[in-house]
């Protein structure tokens, strides 16, 4: 199929950004959408240009590293996937394929499509561990029974992969999701109780520090989702949070 | 052996960790905070000894390409870890988990190692359940495990199909605790370009900033390298598509010997290639073969019907199907070890068996399985008499719980349902067993550089089994190289600061320097992944599944040739002052273009089979691979000389007190 691709260029952090037209021809319905921008580098350099600069890495879902505001929507049309995980044959011939980057301010663009997340790790450094030594003098693996139901729900919440899309979707740019789904992973399991205070309040205060929007309530983020985490790591986080308020 | 000393420690084999870590010198907690260490790679191996080490109280840099330690490849793992903890009661011990591993091995890895890797592996889990890994859990409230290949105990822990996710989330989130503490400073979207050594010993590396362009200096009293292996070189595999061999490959060229680079792994169960333009494979969980079977049409005829698109899977009859693994191995039947797999099926399609377009794919097929736990689920529901359709229901939903986001994948993919037909998949690069030589102390023939997880060559012999990779990261990480490394570090107490503008540091940087001038100085013929490609197919071709000494030899000559031609042709766009991924990837494919030549010319060398290094000329009658003890028992550790076909071989032989060498047998 031939495609039109509008995408956004800017050549660093400081620079100002533009869309830019490109053509796109030979495109198969079983190329994944990095594919098809593989492609259109390996055309630009051998017409002399500059490649477009985009994060991806494992291509296969799990990283978290690629992004891409695919018309208007993270992750593009399909549902519960990543970009890199997005086939052509979702495309056809002759649409128009607006790629940006994901836009919110704790994201700033380092060049082109690529963006800064650091502002996710430094949420999940204020808290998101369990203080215990990885020394391995810990009691047995099944001295602690969990119930299945709570280990299969901290699991779901475990599955975040960092990639930001919850941010993009919100007209906020709200990281409540993200930081919900580690608060809630641990507050499931008893490891994670004995420090739930502390690390729900610390965890908030630097989602707030770097920037991030306050929940729209709206649901945007669930629904972009690749991983599928659900609202209710929200409603537990504020949950948690209250109870931590509560106890000074 | 001089300098191949394995330094494993005397004594019985169940005391040898015990007895050394005794013995070894320690350094004390004032004494830590005066010392730095350098740490490459943040995957399992890396993250968990970045953690450890400055739990301890060493001060600890981290360097990584991607944007976030979260990131390293060790996430894609899917379907478990390894451990002895015998929770099943099948019999399960740590002799049991070593002997299955030296085997699993085809006997080419250290013993002293491997029985430690067994010993501290239930500690893994005991430390992971800490941290708040989420295990899969029975309906008691313990802990769950499934089978995997090359053994016949259940002692794979899992996390769904994401168990790598969750154990290096929890390496990253132990990480973080350190990072908040200040211990660990993490140079994210950083590239280590080369390592600096000061009167013989490692002692810092030069770094590229990725965002910047700029060429750093990082000093250190230690240098650990736990930056994954290179199966990479092979253009297609299951790893990311950053992933490289630049750091071990130049503490390589200074000094470090690379151990059995063609010791690699081709993973059975991957979705099947489907184009030129395929930018990298997808694996699909050795965990499926616990419920899935692998089969091709018994019919030549029918399997040409298939791949012209005439007769679907599911209209073949079940005679006149091909169980093949069932068939030639009953014991193991579909959980041989991956190299017995991944022959098995290039054997059928060579034969015409296969059964996509491009004749290169066979069936994994859940049929049986989904009945059978529909059946099981329809009795514990108390349901009488379910129809068929019922049980289908039934036991697609606990496929799906088991194996839910594989078959997601898979789906997206390929655009077929998996419940419904059966998957395609064919074999694929996955997993290198070989890399930087270790003593049993983690330490290279550099002193103070140390090599952990799949960056070293030390646990896995000729082939790895599988749930075994995530183990190995662990415990290198966490339990081996914080202690061993404390054994160098002792001399170093009174060292103070390292450095960075000393002659060392300036000849090493301007040597970064010119090689990258150099990259972006070529004629600009042809892209960077024009020529990864064609390295790419030459590795697959010459030196995959099964290799000759004919092709090896012509892989050598081709890989040389393509080396020249891409020094002075190879296209690099932009400048070396801002982010650009096309250098990046040039200085990756730099490497692998050298790497690649070793590879075939340790493969060559090895005139025998063993693992997966399937060599045509030393085969039994039925095909099995034929090993050569008694002339290659050795670990073989190359020495740089300048070009590969340079490399000085150096041989560690292999010692085995506790296990009688056998002929591999999984019939």
């Amino acid at each position: 199929m031939n495609l039109k691709l509008k995408v956004w260029r800017q050549n660093d952090a400081h620079a100002k950004g533009k869309m830019v037209d490109y053509s796109i021809s030979g495109i198969e319905g079983d190329m994944s959408f990095l594919e098809m921008l593989d492609i259109l580098n390996e055309n630009l350099i051998n017409e002399g240009k500059e490649p477009v600069e985009f994060d991806h890495d494992c291509r296969e879902g799990i990283c978290g590293s690629c992004s891409l505001q695919i018309n208007g929507e993270p992750h593009g049309p399909d549902r519960f996937i990543t970009t890199c995980q997005l086939h052509m044959r979702k495309f056809k011939d002759g649409d128009t394929i607006v790629i940006e980057p994901f836009r919110a301010t704790a994201f700033p663009v380092i060049k082109d499509l690529v963006v800064d997340r650091t502002a996710f790790d430094r949420i999940q450094q204020a808290g998101g561990y369990i203080s215990v030594n990885t020394s391995g003098n810990t009691v047995d693996a099944n001295a602690i029974p969990v119930q299945k139901e709570a280990a299969d729900e901290a699991m779901d919440s475990a599955t975040c992969i960092g990639c930001g899309a919850c941010v993009a979707a919100c007209k906020n740019a709200s990281a409540m999701l993200f930081t919900s789904a580690k608060v809630s992973q641990f507050a499931l399991l008893p490891q994670g109780q004995v420090e739930a205070t502390e690390r729900v309040k610390n965890m908030v205060r630097q989602m707030d520090l770097e920037g991030f929007g306050n929940c729209t309530n709206t649901g945007a983020c669930e629904v972009e989702c690749p991983k599928g985490i659900s609202l209710e790591n929200i409603a537990r986080m504020n949950r948690e949070y209250l109870k931590a308020q509560a106890k000074g | 052996m001089g300098i191949l000393d394995s330094k494993v420690p005397s004594g019985p084999l169940a005391d040898k960790w015990t007895k050394h870590k005794n013995e070894i010198n320690l350094v004390n907690p004032a004494n830590k905070r005066n010392i730095d260490i350098i740490v490459v790679g943040t995957g399992l191996a890396g993250g968990s000894a970045a953690a450890t080490l400055a739990e301890l109280g060493y001060n600890v840099k981290t360097f990584c390409y991607q944007d976030s330690p979260r990131r390293a490849h060790s996430i894609a793992a899917q379907g478990g870890i390894n451990a002895a903890k015998n929770y099943q009661g099948d019999g399960d011990s740590n002799y049991r988990l070593f002997y299955d591993t030296i085997k699993g091995g085809d006997y080419r890895s250290r013993e002293g190692n491997v029985y430690r890797l067994a010993e501290v592996s239930s500690n893994i889990i005991d430390q992971c359940v800490a941290q708040g890994v989420p295990f899969a859990r029975e309906y008691g409230g313990l802990l769950d495990n499934r089978s995997f290949g090359g053994v016949l105990v259940s002692r794979t822990f899992y996390a769904k199909g994401q168990t790598g996710q969750q154990l290096l989330l929890g390496a990253y989130s132990a990480m973080n605790r350190q990072i908040n503490r200040g211990k660990i400073k993490a140079y994210n979207r950083h590239e280590m370009l080369d390592l600096v050594l000061v009167d013989g010993k490692a002692r810092g590396i030069i770094a590229r900033d990725l965002v910047t362009g700029e060429i750093e200096r990082h000093s250190a009293h230690a240098v650990v390298l736990a930056s994954g292996g290179y199966g990479n070189v092979f253009f297609l595999s299951t790893n990311a598509m950053g992933s490289n061999v630049m750091a071990a490959w130049r503490a390589h060229r200074r000094g470090a010997f690379f151990a059995n680079p063609c010791f690699t792994q081709i993973h059975p169960t991957c979705i099947p290639v489907s184009g030129e333009h395929q930018s990298k494979l997808t694996l699909m969980s050795e965990s499926l073969r616990n419920d899935g079977r692998i089969w091709v049409p018994a019919k030549l005829e029918d399997a040409k019907a298939i791949r012209e698109g005439k007769l679907k899977p599911t209209q073949i009859a079940e005679e006149d199907r091909d169980y093949y693994l069932e068939r030639r191995y009953p014991a193991f039947g579909n959980l041989v070890p991956r190299d017995v797999a991944s022959r098995a099926a290039k054997e059928r399609c060579d034969a015409g068996f296969g059964v996509n377009k491009t004749g290169e794919a066979v069936y994994l097929d859940f049929s049986a399985a989904i009945m059978r736990y529909g059946k099981e689920k329809a009795l514990t529901s108390g349901i009488k008499d379910p129809s068929d359709e019922t049980v289908r229901k039934l036991g697609e939903e606990v496929v799906e719980a088991k194996y839910g986001n594989l078959f997601q994948m898979y789906e997206k993919i390929v655009d077929e349902n998996p419940y419904k037909t059966p998957m395609m998949i064919y074999p694929a690069v996955h997993y290198t067993m070989g890399g930087l030589w270790v003593d049993y102390n983690l330490q290279t023939t550099i002193p103070g550089c140390y090599a952990a997880g799949e960056a070293n060559f030390s646990d896995h012999g000729a082939n790895r089994l599988g749930a075994s990779a995530l183990m190995q990261g662990l415990a290198d990480g966490y339990f081996v190289l914080p202690y061993t490394i404390g054994d160098y570090l002792s001399d170093d107490i009174r060292t103070g600061p390292i450095p960075t503008d000393s002659p060392e540091f300036d000849h090493a940087e301007k040597e970064v320097r010119e090689r990258i001038e150099k990259l972006m100085s070529g004629s600009g013929k042809h892209s960077v992944d024009y020529y990864h490609k064609k390295l790419g197919k030459i590795m697959w071709n010459k030196c995959g599944m099964a290799r000759n000494a004919q092709g090896l030899q012509e892989a050598i000559n081709e890989i040389s040739e393509l080396r020249k031609d891409f020094w002075e042709n190879v296209k690099v766009p932009g400048d070396m002052n801002t982010m650009n991924q096309e250098l990046e990837k040039a200085g990756r494919v730099a490497d692998f273009l050298e790497l690649g030549e070793l590879f075939a010319k340790d493969a060559l060398h090895r005139n025998e089979s063993c693992g997966g290094h399937f060599r045509e000329e030393y085969q039994t009658p039925e095909g099995e691979a034929l090993r050569d003890d008694e002339n290659f028992k050795y670990v073989a550790a190359w020495e740089y000389k300048g070009e590969p076909k340079d490399a000085e071989l150096h041989k560690e032989e292999l010692i085995y007190e506790n296990i009688e060498l056998k002929t591999r047998s999984y019939k």
